[in-house]
């Protein structure tokens, strides 16, 4: 088993407030006035886990997910690369 | 080139695009044939950043979408969803062959083999004079890489980044959700540049000129000039270019306007901020100035508050529109705008009078607003609903005595004057021509 931090995230789009999630994983789920999810996006803890899984396969339209936790490189492009800094 | 302006705008023929010749001789016979290398350094070294909205450094984009796994492809972004402005529409018309030798550079700059410029469907004068600016350019065989041009329908989302990749795509002008974002995989997915067609003319002016040249005017943190559109309580409205770090008040008197007599000015556009006649006194037109108010230049909008009109009034009308232009994709934008211009509705109408904080059993509506504000943000696939909720919770902090007014009395003598910002009406989006 992976020993990378993972998050939940919501697909918006594909998201029809069935509100599984909600019921799955209180502790990291609560459902807006109109019954979205909003989702701490923080890194699970590890006897979430298992829970948070559970949820993901439970959600109707797949539209919540686990994946990795972004690190800083992983969600904004990289700074000019130096071979275009030397070139100036 | 003196380092007065205008410079994006030097040149340009009020009454149709500047001719190719006309171009060329203006600035210094420029070729397109540049090192790569050498332009994405230059243009960072100009400091250039996006003027989209989002404000993204340029060359960090140019760079990473040039080492992209596949060949990229690079689009000019001039859809302009922005109802109050109107800088782009005025650049494509006035100064296409500067737009169009931006976007050949951001081909080189980017090995793309591909290039494609999106226009608002209905921005007329634009489209005739691109498509003679590219009979010209056909002629004088002066772009290496073909260009296509795509018109977008109307919407105020349609020009959103991922909205333009899906309508090259799909033929749908919807934003989809990200990852991956479209310099990562877009259309057909490829590595893609989007950059608004201001950008493209600033990234021309870079390579034409150079960087020492750009930074001679703006500051030293936000170098050169930008597009502004100016409207509401001024005697001249319409687009004018400024070195960044012009005064508000200089812009406004500029345009015969005057802030002394103001209740408010919206800065950035229908996702921007109100700042209140104080702080719209001190500020100057840059992100030094701006981010400590919590504002940013946005898209180039500035309109001030003729100060016989009703704030309240007109962000609830703003609101409204804002809900009318969710994509419909996503819950908490679709629901949460709706409740939020209900909410407004109600306390400018007088409606939910009786209902402050006395209430023990209801929320306030202007507390439950902001929860809601808070709430909707940043769950969509774009950035829709977190703007609409800063321009709202904007309105609530610079007019909240005009908002508890509102609740507690009701209508104004002022509620019932015609709105100063346009909100155009339109059929249904998305689908493409």
């Amino acid at each position: 088993m992976s020993r990378e931090p993972l998050t939940l995230r919501v697909d918006p789009i594909a998201c029809t407030a069935h509100g599984l999630c909600a019921e799955l994983l209180p502790e990291r789920i609560r459902l807006d006035d109109w019954g979205y999810p909003i989702v701490d996006g923080e890194p699970l803890p590890p006897e979430l886990v298992a829970h948070a899984r559970r949820a993901a396969a439970a959600c109707p339209t797949l539209a919540l997910k686990l994946r990795a936790a972004p690190d800083v490189r992983g969600s904004r492009p990289p700074p000019v690369s130096s071979r275009a800094r030397r070139a100036a | 080139m003196s380092a007065a302006l205008p410079r994006l705008l030097a040149g340009a023929d009020a009454r149709g695009g500047a001719s190719l010749t006309a171009h060329l001789a203006h600035h210094g016979l420029p070729a397109l044939a540049i090192d790569a290398a050498w332009l994405v350094a230059e243009v960072e070294r100009a400091g250039l950043r996006g003027r989209g909205g989002a404000a993204f450094p340029t060359a960090t984009k140019l760079d990473v979408v040039g080492h992209g796994r596949r060949r990229a492809v690079v689009v000019a972004n001039g859809a302009e969803g922005e109802p109050a402005s109107a800088k782009d529409a005025t650049l494509l018309a006035q100064v296409p062959h500067l737009v169009l030798d931006g976007l050949q550079l951001a081909a080189a700059a980017t090995r793309a083999d591909t290039a494609y410029l999106c226009v608002k469907a209905r921005a007329g004068t634009a489209h005739e004079a691109i498509r003679h600016a590219l009979v010209e350019r056909a002629a004088a065989g002066r772009d290496a890489v073909p260009v296509h041009v795509v018109a977008v329908p109307d919407g105020y989302v349609s020009g959103e980044e991922s909205a333009l990749v899906n309508l090259l795509n799909n033929g749908r002008a919807l934003p989809t959700a990200v990852p991956p974002r479209p310099f990562e995989r877009g259309v057909d997915g490829r590595p893609t540049l989007i950059q608004n067609v201001e950008t493209l003319a600033h990234v021309a002016l870079i390579a034409h000129h150079g960087a020492d040249w750009y930074r001679e005017i703006g500051t030293p943190a936000e170098p050169g000039s930008a597009l502004v559109t100016l409207r509401g309580a001024v005697e001249r409205p319409g687009v004018c270019e400024i070195a960044l770090g012009t005064s508000l008040t200089s812009l406004v008197a500029h345009g015969g306007g005057d802030l002394s007599n103001t209740r408010g000015v919206l800065v950035g556009g229908y996702f921007g901020t109100w700042l209140d006649a104080n702080a719209a006194r001190t500020a100057t037109l840059d992100a030094a100035s701006l981010r400590p108010l919590g504002a940013s230049l946005g898209c180039g909008v500035v309109a001030v508050l003729p100060h016989d009109a009703c704030p309240v009034a007109e962000t609830a009308r703003l609101v409204r529109w804002l809900a009318g232009e969710s994509a419909g994709q996503c819950g908490p934008c679709v629901f949460g705008l709706a409740a939020i211009a209900d909410a407004l509705e109600q306390v400018a109408d007088g409606r939910a009078r009786g209902r402050g904080a006395r209430s023990r059993h209801e929320e306030d509506p202007l507390r439950r607003v902001r929860r809601w504000c808070g709430e909707i943000a940043g769950r969509g696939a774009c950035r829709h609903p977190d703007g609409a909720t800063r321009l709202v919770a904007s309105a609530l902090r610079t007019f909240e005595a005009d908002f508890e007014d509102h609740l507690r009395h009701g209508r104004c003598g002022a509620c019932a004057r015609a709105s100063v910002l346009p909100m155009p009406v339109h059929e249904a989006m998305a689908v493409a021509a």
